[in-house]
């Protein structure tokens, strides 16, 4: 236990050695220091200096009145410190157009943030997306009246590149072309003379199919004859070529080059459709295009 | 012996004549009269070859039945007892009396009353399956006499070695009646199992053993036929685009050159008799007609000149001297005769439905067809066809659709395609009708042709 006597309060206390550590941390003062700066000893000590004044006084005779004392300054507060900007970044500091950036700021001591492009105050820490349309440089004026703090960042905007030229319109195979624009014709059971229908069909399908050849000069049609399943597989192989051969020969006679136009015969060896019924049936019953190169 | 019975004569199809409204006294007898009855009490096998028994006698019996010349005695009836050799036989004494199955005359009174005995056993011999058959006429008394044949067969001892010996010695009661056995032939047919789309051309054994393939184009190959030797096979290929006629060693395993006409379609290919020559379908002038040339398909020379389509040439085998063809001239196709430098033709159909596939009979006077008379198209049957009196009579009746009719070499089987099971599969039969058998059963299977 520490005895310590409060020479303020002119009385003893006993303080407990957390109390003392703390006195001795704020302080730092001796006891005896604390005595000698007791106010009995400052109250002697203006007093001597007073009369000392007047003493001095008491001396000179009479002399001009002196000017009077220059007006005291303007109170003077504290000098607040200066604004500082420790940081203010733009991530990331080029943008294509259209794209946007980061602005990051970290200021100290400012009363005031303020960033010019229209932004205006912000606080003093911060981020702000942006997306200007041309390069900007960004200034950010921070206010202290200790001082104030000036910054700029500038975003780079780059123009994006030109779009490219629209993609060549891609060239259609030769298959695409026939499944697009060639239609197949189909027949009577054990026929194979060239329908109303397939006559209208074919006198479509002869442009088209001369169109065909020009784009792809090294190319022939295949003309495939099909036959439904009913018929002996022998004889339907007679019956497709047969189907085969007549559309040939009416493409031909429409004008289409003979040697362009080739022919096989698949007979039911190869149907489109495999129920056992008339619309099954009149599926297979046809003459197929398919280009070969 | 005169086998006077088995003479290709008529009957025996009265049953399946009755089904047509033709009055059919065609057809190819296959048996002389009353059919004889044959009693084959099960070999047994001593040590090793007992577990080979079953399949031997389930062979025997069925190659027995199966060539339709006997009626098998029902195996209830037989005796207690069944000799296994020729000394186990006894004559009855006194006369008359029963002996229990060892007797001749146990078997040819009733209830079993066959004609016919044929019994045996089976043993091992250094590590070989062996057979003792014997076969033995029951109306006579005295065994010595009535002893038709006793043999020793040997194979493997193995199922297919068992197998062997007892296709051997049923070929051998065949042949007492002047029944050519088929074994050992091969049935050439086509099959997608491989994968749908696809048609290669298979081989296997008469009774639908051995399946194998014989091309691998990944392709459609299709209309196999078979030269009179066996030796060579012709097909029908889109392996390399267009349909052509391919040809092939079945001995060698190779392909042989054959000259293609420059045609969208080369096709159908089949053997003059004397296999010097081949005939085909070719739409070298647009319509697809006859051809006849070369083994080599070389000199080319045309049979048929229409503006129909004309197919499926197929040479009489016997006379080599006229073609039976496919012919679409007079409307839906229908079967048609000329001579073998095309004149004479002659329409075989009546022009009802349509017809296809006609198949010589060995003996050439008669044809095997599918026919869609009485059907609606699509609905094949098959049909027997007198060629002289173009009568007819059916052998299938609505089981789906049936097709591609190929005899057999003993002139007495069938084997064709029908869809009756839900699926295109091969099946044999007598060429009544009777005795129907299923060959494959694995992907679809079309086109048989039966060769030696």
């Amino acid at each position: 236990m520490v005895e310590v006597t409060d020479w303020i309060e002119g009385r003893r206390r006993i303080a407990d050695p957390g109390q003392n550590r703390d006195c001795k941390q704020k302080g730092g003062i001796s006891p005896i220091m604390k005595r000698l700066l007791t106010p009995r000893l400052i109250a002697i000590g203006i007093l001597s200096a007073l009369l000392l004044l007047f003493a001095a006084g008491c001396k000179k005779k009479q002399p001009a009145p002196p000017p009077p004392p220059p007006p005291p300054p303007p109170k003077e507060e504290p000098k607040p410190p200066a604004a500082v900007i420790r940081s203010f970044t733009a991530e990331p500091s080029t943008i294509t157009r259209g794209q946007s950036s980061t602005l990051r700021w970290n200021v100290e001591n400012a009363s005031q943030v303020v960033i010019d492009q229209g932004i205006g105050t912000v606080p003093p820490r911060g981020e702000r997306i942006v997306s200007p349309s041309d390069t900007t440089t960004y200034r950010m004026t921070a206010r202290s009246a200790g001082g104030d703090a000036v910054a700029a960042v500038t975003v780079t905007v780059t123009a994006p590149p030109p779009p490219p030229p629209p993609p060549a319109k891609p060239k259609a195979s030769l298959a695409e072309r026939i499944a697009r624009e060639i239609q197949d014709i189909f027949f009577d059971y054990d026929k194979s003379e060239i329908r109303e229908d397939a006559r209208a069909t074919l006198q479509r399908n002869v442009e088209a199919l001369k169109s065909i050849l020009n784009d792809f000069p090294s190319a022939a049609i295949l003309i495939e004859g099909h036959c439904d399943e009913r018929g002996s597989a022998e004889y339907n192989l007679g019956l497709g070529d047969r189907r085969a051969n007549a559309t040939k020969e009416f493409l031909v006679q429409l004008g289409v080059p003979a040697d362009r136009l080739k022919t096989i015969s698949y007979g039911k060896e190869r149907p489109f459709c495999t129920e056992s019924n008339e619309s099954c049936w009149q599926q297979n019953r046809r003459a197929h295009f398919v280009g070969v190169q | 012996m005169k086998r006077h019975w088995m003479v290709v004569a008529i009957t025996a199809l009265a049953a399946a004549a009755a089904f047509t409204q033709v009055q059919s006294d065609i057809v190819i007898r296959l048996t002389g009269g009353a059919r004889k009855v044959i009693a084959l009490p099960d070999f047994r096998g001593a040590g090793a070859s007992a577990q080979f028994a079953d399949v031997f006698n389930a062979t025997v019996f069925e190659d027995v039945q199966r060539s339709g010349v006997f009626t098998m005695a029902p195996k209830s009836f037989y005796p207690l007892n069944a000799p296994q050799q020729e000394r186990d036989l006894r004559t009855p004494s006194p006369p008359q009396s029963p002996c229990g199955g060892l007797c001749l005359a146990d078997w040819a009174g009733a209830p079993v009353n066959a004609d016919y005995l044929g019994f045996g056993y089976l043993g091992e011999q250094g590590g070989r399956l062996v057979a003792f058959g014997n076969f033995f006429n029951t109306r006579l008394e005295q065994p010595s006499s009535a002893r038709v044949f006793t043999k020793v067969y040997t194979g493997e001892l193995s199922a297919d070695g068992a197998r062997k010996i007892a296709h051997e010695y049923a070929a051998d009661i065949l042949a007492q009646f002047g029944v050519p056995s088929l074994v050992g032939s091969k049935i050439y047919f086509v099959s997608d199992r491989q994968g749908k789309g696809t048609k290669e051309i298979w081989v296997m054994d008469f009774d639908g053993s051995n399946q194998r393939r014989l091309t691998h184009f990944n392709s459609i190959s299709t209309m196999p036929s078979i030269s009179p030797d066996g030796r060579r096979l012709a097909f029908t290929t889109y392996a390399k685009g267009q349909p052509q006629i391919m040809m092939y060693s079945t001995e060698t395993g190779r392909f042989i050159p054959f000259r293609n006409s420059a045609a969208p379609t080369n096709a159908q290919a089949s053997f003059t008799p004397d296999g010097r020559h081949v005939l085909y379908a070719s739409s070298v002038s647009g319509y697809m007609q006859i051809y006849i040339a070369e083994l080599d398909g070389s000199n080319p020379r045309r049979l048929t000149n229409t503006r129909a389509i004309e197919a499926e040439p197929k040479v009489n085998p016997k006379t080599g001297a006229d073609i039976v063809f496919v012919s679409g001239r007079g409307g839906l196709q229908q079967i048609y005769r000329m001579n073998m430098d095309g004149a004479d033709v002659e329409r075989l159909t009546n022009g009802e439905g349509e017809a296809s596939n006609p198949a010589w009979h060995p003996e050439g006077r008669h044809l095997a067809f599918a026919w869609t008379r009485g059907y609606a198209p699509g609905n094949w049957n098959l049909f027997l066809m007198d060629v002289a009196s173009k009568e007819t009579v059916q052998l299938t009746h609505g089981q789906g659709r049936n097709e591609n009719p190929s005899w057999a070499p003993d002139g007495r089987h069938l084997a064709f395609c029908s869809n009756r099971t839900g699926s295109y599969q091969i099946f044999t039969m007598l060429a009544d009708g009777t005795g129907v058998r299923q060959l494959t059963t694995e992907g679809n299977n079309w086109m048989p042709v039966w060769s030696k």
